[in-house]
């Protein structure tokens, strides 16, 4: 992997390097099975060991009420927990619900934008992994069929 | 020749946000070509990851449920105009593509 | 003395003379904004070139979102390439053009004496590539759609101001057809263009709320969300034939051509604001 290979090429640098971002190693393999899950809970399960997440009003959500279109949905999300290491977006109701999970490294402030698909309706769920659990919130996205613009 | 990925960086105080689109199909494997019927195979980025001056800042693994022409922005602090801004990503066939800024 | 009481008393006799004539497109005009003005009094005016999203406050947020950094980005810089790169003969397309950067988007559509038609900004960029022994572009090629956006984009803040020269007779009657063509209902609905986007404009046709017609000409070529990819306004055009369920004409028909010289004009006094995104 190639961010590996580079932290042992400066190994001169690289110790305090590695002590002040030990969670650069871990940012290995994209995790298939928690991406080819067809449960939010089975992916969950994948990606972060575990479907229990305890609801946080410290995670901001910002996602529209019903989208435009399904192919191009904007959503952002911050939030005000400490020491936060993943940030996850999670569509119950898409074919495969993990969207895309972000490994948040020191310096990077705990909140994301982009723009994902929806193939229909659902509940999206952000999801936050900090040192001492992992939190979520969730909103739900309409998502219709055209009318004319459709 | 223009790059298919572009960046768009402000700095205010030691924060940093950091915009980027880049060029991508984004391809589900559901989608049908509308002139042969024929499913279009899945094509999609799977690994973005993006660094300052060689550390990595954000590493985001990404399904197929990423718009077409991915968008991303997000905030690093401690950052300073002279800072070399990289970013690389790898896809579902192996394809690779990467941009490097230094910011203003 | 005498000769500015002369010259006053001949502007008051064109004006009455103007007032009992049949209206022309700047009474047209002038009624249509009236109509849309009273339709939707909280949006000023200068926000009807941005279509839906001056009316429905969700879709808007959604729209400045992707607005932050949209995908039309690409088709500007690599029209800005295309524009820039000298045609095999060594001349450049900006030499076909005789305005500065900024005004050329807004020179078309216009009534070209000599051939008797409308052109479209696509086709005299066509016309500039035959005239140099280049082949024409397909009207919905990239290149196409590259060139007019980062015409449409160098052209933005500067004001619609289409004209139907009174000296033209075949102007008149080109801006007449495309009215013609906007009023007439066609396809298996039975809706004309008005239907939806004057007297329902506003209101919901299943899932979709309708744009008003003032301002649908100022943003185009357009990425749509829905393609991923971008289009012209004729393809647009095309494509609302179709979801009325009629049989578009060919891009750059003379039906469109005209319908765009209508609807262009009619968006008199906007902000050209292209390219844009829609959904």
């Amino acid at each position: 992997m190639q961010i590996g290979r580079r932290f042992v090429l400066k190994a001169g640098v690289a110790l305090a390097t590695i002590a002040a971002l030990p969670r650069a190693l871990l940012a290995a393999a994209w995790p298939v099975n928690a991406f080819s899950a067809e449960t939010a809970t089975g992916a969950l399960n994948e990606l972060l060991g575990t479907e229990q997440t305890t609801p946080s009003d410290q995670i901001n959500l910002d996602v529209p009420v019903i989208a435009e279109n399904g192919a191009v949905v904007p959503i952002t999300i911050t939030t005000t927990l400490s020491n936060v290491e993943s940030i996850s977006i999670v569509v119950e109701n898409n074919p495969r619900p993990l969207a895309a999970a972000f490994e948040i490294m020191p310096g990077t402030l705990p909140e994301i934008s982009s723009r994902i698909k929806m193939g229909e309706t659902s509940d999206v769920m952000a999801v936050v992994k900090t040192d001492s659990g992992i939190y979520s919130t969730s909103k739900q996205v309409k998502v219709t069929i055209g009318g004319c613009g459709g | 020749m223009a790059s298919n990925i572009k960046i768009k960086t402000k700095i205010s105080g030691d924060l940093v946000e950091i915009k980027s689109l880049m060029i991508h199909p984004m391809e589900t494997g559901s989608r049908k070509d509308p002139e042969t019927g024929a499913l279009v195979p899945q094509h999609h980025i799977t690994q973005l990851t993006f660094t300052h001056n060689d550390q990595v800042a954000l590493v985001a693994n990404l399904s197929t449920a990423i718009s077409k022409n991915p968008y991303f922005s997000y905030k690093f602090r401690g950052a300073k105009a002279g800072d070399v801004l990289k970013v690389s990503w790898v896809d579902s066939k192996g394809g690779t593509d990467e941009l490097e800024t230094v910011l203003k | 003395m005498r000769k500015a009481a002369a010259v006053l008393g001949v502007i008051v006799a064109a004006l009455l003379v103007q007032q009992n004539a049949l209206a022309g497109p700047e009474e047209d005009r002038l009624a249509f904004v009236a109509y849309f003005e009273s339709r939707f009094p909280e949006i000023p005016f200068a926000q009807f070139a941005n279509g839906i999203y001056a009316i429905d406050s969700d879709a808007r947020k959604q729209w400045l979102e992707i607005e932050e950094f949209p995908p039309y980005e690409f088709a500007v810089e690599r029209g800005n390439e295309l524009w820039h790169k000298a045609l095999p003969d060594g001349q450049m397309l900006a030499d076909c053009f005789a305005a500065e950067l900024p005004d050329i988007r807004g020179q078309f559509p216009r009534f070209d004496v000599a051939s008797g038609e409308v052109i479209t900004l696509e086709v005299a960029i066509n016309d500039c590539r035959i005239e140099h022994n280049q082949p024409s572009l397909a009207y919905d090629s990239s290149e196409m759609i590259d060139l007019t956006a980062y015409l449409a984009f160098e052209a933005r803040g500067t004001k619609v101001d289409i004209r139907v020269p009174e000296d033209q007779a075949g102007a008149l009657a080109a801006y007449e057809s495309g009215k013609r063509f906007y009023y007439s209902k066609r396809g298996q609905l039975n809706f004309a263009c008005a239907d939806c986007h004057v007297a329902s404009a506003g209101q919901w046709v299943r899932a979709d709320r309708l744009s008003a017609s003032i301002g649908h000409t100022t943003h185009f070529p357009v990425y749509r969300s829905k393609l991923g990819g971008m289009i012209s306004l004729q393809k647009r055009f095309a494509g609302c034939i179709r979801d009325v369920r009629a049989k578009p004409f060919e891009l750059q028909s003379t039906q469109y051509r005209n319908l765009e010289y209508f609807l262009s004009y009619m968006s008199n006094g906007l902000e050209w604001n292209g390219p844009g995104a829609r959904k």
